[in-house]
């Protein structure tokens, strides 16, 4: 049986209460999934564990506008996606920036949010790579920030296309078509890996 | 025969049943359309199904250690059920017991202070001698449960594992709260068995405040050498010995400015 002082709702009452060492429960309880979701965006470990932190900082900050009827977990998940998001969009003008046009077309691995267009890794160097894992990680490397996330919310841990839709802040229509233009690019990367297993 | 678009066979795919009818019939009869719907299943599947490295098994606690220091305690509560919350919060109870030992050691220092010409008269119905023995037997009570407390934080810091080679920090956040608690207090005893001429006490809380400073002002998560370093220094002062003589000390001066012990003498200070 859960009691009260267990669930999340308890424990952001005591934070609301005053008791910021009360919010240790809720790291506890929902860092690991925050991580995985963060590594999926990002892809690399060390990001992760940083949009885990701004995460979780961003939801402390905004407890108060937490609804006690709905799901924390859910929440904050939403609340990580979006900072992982914002990382991605950040890292991507920072690379940009130092991008010189004629540099980059003939040296360089591509960065994660690179277009499949402008850097498509192709079946052979997938071949030579010779793990499924690192073709799926490259070929989410492809994806834009918003289609990775629509991907990894819907296909990883099944929300709905109407949460989708409210993490992105876009329509309904513009949340399906995320969805359909990430699948079409993994499918495009992924399928002579697949087609051979 | 009209193929399904990659459009629709992805929506499919997805859940989405507009047209399903359609769909499910052409799948059935067009070997091309299956053998795409099947490879969209196999892509879905595979992408999703990325390999995530298991953070290990101090995540949590670095995550906490990076996070709790950002933590502004929330000032505004919800309704009764947040000042509940608040009123009974472990931190808050903490910070009230240490106001009331600030207090405390105020008035008892006020007490004790030299009675000079400006201070009012005592009631009358009050014996001088029996007002200063219990001021002194509250002042020991409170005295000896600090040496209690701060005892029990310095056996947990000496007692504390230094982590094998592949733990890199260990977590004394627990501790250093208490300690942070302690501190307070510690300055304010310290200040009255100074004023009071209580040498003994004076000099042993002295000798406690950096230790407990330090520990207060650790990062949650301290390197193992840094928690030898600490260890080392509780054992070299023999700290865990002073506070427990100390401590029993204090318990029997507290016996015996018991009302059943008799009258103490009134000069008699902490």
């Amino acid at each position: 049986m859960t009691r009260m002082a267990d669930t999340d709702a308890a424990q952001v009452a005591l934070v609301l209460g005053g008791d910021s060492d009360a919010f240790r429960v809720l790291v506890d309880r929902h860092g690991r999934r925050l991580f995985r979701l963060a590594y999926r965006m990002t892809g690399n470990e060390h990001d992760a564990e940083e949009i885990v932190q701004d995460a979780l900082l961003k939801a402390y900050r905004s407890l108060e506008r937490f609804e006690s009827r709905s799901n924390f977990g859910t929440w904050v998940y939403r609340i990580c996606a979006n900072c992982a998001l914002d990382r991605m969009r950040k890292q991507k003008s920072e690379d940009s920036r130092r991008e010189t046009p004629a540099a980059d077309t003939d040296e360089g691995a591509p960065g994660p949010l690179d277009t499949a267009a402008s850097s498509d890794p192709g079946p052979d160097r997938l071949a030579l790579s010779g793990e499924v894992n690192t073709a799926v990680c490259t070929a989410m490397d492809l994806l834009s920030g918003p289609e990775r996330t629509a991907f990894v919310m819907r296909h990883v841990d099944g929300f709905s296309i109407e949460e989708i839709a409210e993490t992105l802040s876009i329509s309904i229509g513009a949340t399906k078509n995320t969805v359909f233009r990430a699948v079409q690019k993994l499918r495009k990367q992924l399928e002579p890996v697949v087609a051979t297993r | 025969m009209n193929h399904i678009d990659e459009e629709r066979l992805i929506a499919y795919a997805d859940g989405d049943t507009a047209g399903i009818v359609e769909i499910v019939r052409h799948l059935d009869e067009c070997e091309e359309c299956r053998a795409s719907y099947h490879s969209i299943r196999r892509v879905m599947t595979t992408a999703a199904a990325m390999a995530v490295p298991e953070p290990d098994a101090a995540f949590e606690q670095r995550m906490w250690a990076r996070v709790r220091p950002e933590l502004e305690p929330k000032k505004s509560s919800t309704g009764w059920h947040g000042w509940l919350a608040a009123a009974f919060a472990p931190r808050r109870l903490a910070f009230a017991g240490a106001m009331a030992a600030m207090v405390l050691a105020a008035f008892l220092a006020g007490r004790f202070w030299p009675h000079g010409e400006g201070l009012g008269p005592q009631p009358k119905s009050v014996q001088p001698e029996n007002l200063a023995q219990v001021h002194e037997r509250i002042l020991l009570v409170a005295v000896g449960d600090h040496l209690d407390r701060a005892q029990s934080v310095l056996l947990e810091i000496s007692n504390a594992e230094p982590g094998t080679a592949g733990a890199k920090a260990v977590d004394i956040s627990r501790e250093q709260r208490r300690a942070e608690d302690l501190l307070a207090a510690n300055r304010l005893y310290r200040q009255t068995a100074q004023r009071t001429g209580d040498a003994p006490v004076a000099s042993f809380l002295d000798e406690l405040e950096p230790l407990l400073v330090e520990i207060a002002n650790s990062p949650s998560q301290v390197s193992s050498s840094s928690l030898e370093e600490l260890q080392r220094r509780i054992a070299a002062r023999g700290m865990l010995l002073k506070v427990r003589v100390l401590s029993s000390t204090v318990r029997e001066r507290e016996k015996t400015t018991a009302p059943a012990q008799g009258a103490t003498p009134a000069q008699k200070h902490l």
